[in-house]
């Protein structure tokens, strides 16, 4: 029964359908239970959670994976999965420290002050979550210091900016400023992306790390993350 | 007065105006005698056939090469002003012959048995005929009978063949070998041309040169004046 | 169920209603009053018989007869020629159904090269960091051969653009002649595709061959009738308005016959006809008419495409320039005038005047190759491969042609807009709207395989790199690679059987 269900969730993902009301690749699939009922119904019939994640959805995470990589899945198919995934992981962190599993970690993120744009951001968001972090986007257009509220706050282990102009990437140096000012700079790992920034300027302004897509943003976390 | 006629000789060689008709690239021209009024002025005015040659009509199309190989001329010029000069080349003929200067010389030309494309061929027939040549165009579609006897009664110094088909070039192996067995070939120098045929082509079946275009044909003939 | 090719909705035009009745009086009158010369006697026979004023000329080395076609054969014959013309093809699932009425556009390959372009991909080692290699594509001429026509309708057969075939390289093997030349060129092209097959013919003695051969793979005469595998393309007049002896010839043999045929000209503007648009479209108009007319004299109801090829010279050599602005422009005007007549009409686009392919070639052709196909002719010769004015095939260019003709394709779908539809989106953008990241990414998924979203250039390089050539020369491989369905065994030895002058090496099944 569990195995089975784990089995569904799993083909769910790979197909990227977060709800009933979804349509996979394959035809015919709308109306049946997407990823979020399934993992409901696997946790009403008391599955064990650590199975679900690693099998039902880090493992198929990692099939969606490599048909990315070889042509079979676009973008689009990649961040429906993720998508599916993170709503699974939200309604599964309730349960997470019952099961005894250490939760990925927390991230804030933000589009920095002055700028509006956020395709870049909402995509990393999506994929993040996927890769199974708890993710809080704070929107854009962010002053540095309700930036610096939200940390104090929310007390995130990373904290991701996305600037998509030369005018608004100093807006993160400001951002880093204040959190130094505020005694917040060493509770919280900074990472920032979007076209205007780079590896150099991640370094410059005494970022931790820089992500040049989702995917990267992803892998750079996972490092530092290694490197705790 | 026969300064003034030369140097306007010279002038509508340039422009490429045959008669009065001809627009020339000037407009202002359009009405004032062309290359073949003025020669015939010329003529009349007792001015010698060699110094019409010489100091109008040849100066006047180097100056239309130059301008031609600066791009500052088109093909379409060029031919106007060889269709010019030939024009009045022709008017001068018998006068040439009468005061025994030697012409450049005869070629036939002729678009091969089976093919009847003439653009080309037209094109080289005006350029020569405006290098100082005589030309005698018989036409496409010829076949080696039609030319071994136009060679045999104009006894040109060259024969200049056309074939734009792979199936029609042959046709010049073909008239080569005609003239052999006619005893002709030795009289004549042979020209190829066309898109079908090359170089290794004109080798292979012993014509004398290939010519790419009309003005590779114009060096050709040179080269054979000099030798 | 013929092939689909691409109908056009809104037919690109140039010329008002006004200028089209225009353009076909001058033509009437230039065929009324001016006439034409003919070099073929029994062209002018029949033209004398049919009411034409016929006179020999004086004085001409050739035979030769001026004709003065009055109006009212010019208009019988655009009655008889029919409206549709259906060119088969040996599978007939690619057979093609060209309606002079209806602006349906198929890509056909086209001309007979002399020359064919193989290329290779010789290492440059930089003179700066040795470390540093490219490889640059060299492009090697030489003439073509049968077997490069086999090559050639092979790849064509699985391009997917390609909508039929007429044979792209000239032949000119040591053992070809012009007494088999033709039955091997058809053969080499039906045998490796089963798309329709046109071509020219080179020698009249070896139609009956020809025709004998389409009929043996047809299955019988009448099939052949049905399902005309093949047709010909002559150019019976040469411009200015001359009908030539054997080109002429063999056109009424064929119309004889009752298969289909292109009445073709190539005037081209500056040299054999004016450089004004007004005068080479009076002028080509005039000459596909009269061999329109003598082909319905000839045989009333043989079906006929009206066929231009006009073109403008270059001003440095009086060679074509197929990849002027003005070729394009006449050739729309023509594919206007066509539709006049409902006549389904015969252009040309995508022919190039540089050599190789690159940069000059990709934006000559698709400039032409856009426009014409816009103008909605039914049988497009869009010059797959073709560069140097028809003078070079290249079937690397013809893959890379494909591909371009697929986003041509994909661009004129219809919009599809309609009450359903917009109730859909609708819903669509509201939903998203209440979203916090405000995407619609999910909405492409059911979308992204079905064919509704335009694929990606297919040969595009990664990072900053370029390697079109390198990529699109790795598809023309494997579709070298990839089969193609000969002629079956049974037929093959039937037709060599009862065709001579086959070349033995052309036939698959020799051997086992
Ligand atoms: C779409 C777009 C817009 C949209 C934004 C819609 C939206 N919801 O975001 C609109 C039309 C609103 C817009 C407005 C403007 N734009 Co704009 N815009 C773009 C454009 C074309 C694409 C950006 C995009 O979405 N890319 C697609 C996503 C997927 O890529 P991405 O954003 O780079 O994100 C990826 C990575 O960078 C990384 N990443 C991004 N953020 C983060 C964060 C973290 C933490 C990590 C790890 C990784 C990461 O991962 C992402 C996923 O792979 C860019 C051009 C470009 N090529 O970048 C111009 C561009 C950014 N815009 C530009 C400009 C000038 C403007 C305007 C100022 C124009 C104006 N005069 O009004 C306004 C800005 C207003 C403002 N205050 O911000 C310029 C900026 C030039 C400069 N000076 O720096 C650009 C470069 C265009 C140009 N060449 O002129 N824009
Ligand atoms: C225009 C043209 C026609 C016109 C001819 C009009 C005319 N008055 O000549 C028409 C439409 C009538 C025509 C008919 C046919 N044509 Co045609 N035609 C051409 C085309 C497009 C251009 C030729 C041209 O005029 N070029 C412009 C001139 C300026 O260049 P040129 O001729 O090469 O001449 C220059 C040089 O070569 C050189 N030169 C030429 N001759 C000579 C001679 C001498 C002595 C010298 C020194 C130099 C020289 O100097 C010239 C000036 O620079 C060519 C394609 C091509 N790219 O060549 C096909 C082409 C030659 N034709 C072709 C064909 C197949 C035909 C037809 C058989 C078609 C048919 N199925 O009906 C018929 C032939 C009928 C026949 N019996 O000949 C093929 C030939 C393929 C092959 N088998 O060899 C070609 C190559 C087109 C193609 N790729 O399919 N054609």
């Amino acid at each position: 029964m569990s195995s089975n269900i784990i089995e569904l969730i799993r083909e769910n993902v790979i197909q990227g359908r977060v709800t009933k009301d979804d349509e996979g690749i394959e035809e015919g699939m709308a109306g049946q239970p997407g990823v979020t009922e399934l993992v409901e119904e696997a946790l009403a019939s008391g599955a064990d959670v650590s199975e679900v994640i690693s099998k039902g959805l880090t493992a198929s995470m990692e099939v969606v994976g490599q048909k990315f990589e070889t042509g079979e899945y676009f973008i689009p198919d990649m961040l429906a999965s993720a998508e599916a995934v993170g709503a699974a992981m939200e309604i599964l962190k309730p349960h997470l420290q019952k099961s005894g599993i250490k939760p990925k970690g927390k991230i804030l993120i933000a589009t920095v002050k002055g700028d509006i744009h956020d395709i870049g951001k909402n995509i990393v968001i999506i994929l993040l979550r996927g890769a199974g972090y708890q993710v809080k986007d704070i929107g854009n257009n962010i002053e540095a210091k309700d930036i610096v509220k939200a940390v104090r706050e929310e007390k995130p282990d990373y904290l991701g900016l996305s600037a998509l102009l030369t005018s608004t990437m100093v807006s993160m140096e400001d951002t880093i400023q204040a959190l130094e000012e505020s005694g917040l700079r060493d509770k919280v790992k900074i990472i920032i992306g979007g076209a205007p920034v780079s590896e150099e300027y991640a370094r410059e302004i005494g970022a931790d790390g820089y992500g040049a897509d989702g995917f990267h943003a992803v892998s750079v976390i996972e490092a530092l993350n290694d490197s705790e | 007065m026969t300064e003034d006629l030369l140097v306007k000789i010279k002038e509508n060689v340039i422009q490429g105006r045959k008669t009065k008709d001809d627009m020339g690239i000037d407009e202002s021209l359009s009405g004032t005698p062309g290359v073949l009024e003025l020669t015939e002025s010329a003529i009349s005015d007792s001015v010698s056939p060699d110094s019409i040659i010489i100091e109008a009509l040849t100066p006047g199309m180097e100056i239309v090469g130059e301008k031609y190989s600066k791009k500052e001329y088109f093909i379409p010029d060029m031919l106007a002003s060889a269709d010019a000069v030939g024009a009045a080349m022709d008017v001068l003929k018998p006068l040439l012959e009468k005061s025994n200067v030697e012409t450049k010389g005869k070629f036939v030309i002729a678009t091969v048995k089976g093919d009847i494309h003439d653009i080309g061929k037209n094109i080289v027939a005006i350029l020569l005929k405006g290098a100082g040549y005589q030309v005698i165009d018989i036409g496409t579609d010829a076949s080696e009978d039609k030319i071994v006897d136009v060679i045999r009664q104009e006894n040109p110094e060259y024969l200049g063949l056309s074939a734009l088909l792979t199936t029609t070039m042959k046709e010049m192996d073909t008239i080569i070998k005609a003239l052999k067995e006619n005893k002709l070939r030795d009289k004549v120098k042979v020209l190829i041309g066309g898109a079908a045929v090359s170089d290794e082509y004109a080798r292979e079946i012993g014509a004398d040169a290939f010519c790419a275009d009309g003005f590779e044909a114009i060096k050709v003939l040179e080269k054979c004046q000099a030798a | 169920m013929p092939r689909e090719g691409i109908l056009i909705e809104k037919p690109l035009e140039r010329l008002s209603c006004e200028q089209v009745q225009q353009i076909h009086d001058a033509s009437i009158e230039i065929l009324n009053n001016l006439g034409l010369l003919c070099f073929n006697k029994n062209a002018a026979k029949i033209y004398q018989g049919s009411g034409a004023a016929v006179s020999k000329v004086s004085g001409s080395n050739i035979p030769c007869w001026h004709i003065k076609i009055p109006e009212k054969l010019v208009t019988a014959a655009l009655d008889s020629a029919p409206c549709t013309v259906t060119l088969g093809a040996r599978n007939p699932d690619n057979a093609l159904v060209m309606r002079g009425d209806e602006p349906r556009v198929y890509f056909i390959t086209g001309s007979e090269t002399n020359t064919w372009l193989d290329v290779d991909f010789p290492t440059y080692v930089s003179k700066a960091d040795p470390k540093k290699e490219i490889k640059i594509p060299e492009f090697k001429p030489r003439r073509g051969t049968v077997a490069d026509l086999c090559d050639s309708a092979h790849v064509c057969e699985h391009l997917e653009t390609v909508d039929g075939y007429i044979r792209t390289v000239n032949i000119q093997d040591k053992d070809i002649n012009e007494d088999n030349k033709d039955v091997n060129k058809y053969f080499a092209c039906l045998n490796n595709t089963t798309k329709h097959v046109m071509s020219g013919l080179t020698n009249l003695k070896q139609l009956d061959d020809v025709v004998k051969m389409a009929e043996i793979i047809a299955g019988g005469r009448d099939n052949l009738k049905n399902n005309p595998l093949i047709s010909f393309i002559t150019c019976l007049v040469k411009s200015p308005l001359q009908f030539v002896d054997d080109t002429t010839e063999t056109f009424m043999e064929v119309c004889k016959r009752g298969l289909p045929i292109v009445v073709s000209s190539s005037p081209q503007a500056g040299t054999s006809a004016p450089i004004k648009e007004a005068g080479i479209l009076a002028q080509i108009n005039a000459e596909v008419l009269a061999g329109i007319t003598l082909g319905q004299l000839v045989n009333k109801g043989t079906p006929v495409l009206y066929g231009t090829v006009p073109v403008r010279a270059r001003m440095d050599t009086l060679g074509d320039s197929y990849g002027s602005v003005e070729t394009s422009q006449y050739n729309i005007d023509c594919a206007q005038m066509a539709r006049f007549y409902s006549l389904p009409n015969y252009s040309t686009s995508g022919v190039c005047d540089v050599k190789i392919p690159g940069q000059q070639s990709s934006i000559e052709r698709l400039f032409s190759d856009i426009l014409v196909t816009l103008s909605g002719p039914q049988f497009l010769h869009c010059a797959f491969g073709l560069l140097d004015c028809n003078s070079v095939f290249c079937l690397l260019q013809a893959v890379l042609d494909n591909a371009h003709f697929k986003m041509i394709k994909f661009f004129l779908k219809s919009p599809g807009i309609n009450e359903q539809e917009l109730e859909t989106v609708k819903k669509q953008i509201r939903d998203v709207v209440a979203t916090p990241q405000k995407m619609f990414i999910n909405y492409i998924r059911p979308v992204m395989r079905t064919g509704e979203i335009s694929p990606p250039y297919p040969f595009e390089g990664e990072g900053d790199s370029d390697s079109v050539f390198a990529l699109a020369n790795g598809h023309l491989q494997e579709l070298l690679a990839k089969p193609v369905e000969h002629i079956d065994r049974a037929t093959t030895a039937k037709i060599y059987r009862e065709i001579p002058g086959l070349l033995p090496r052309l036939n698959v099944y020799k051997g086992g």
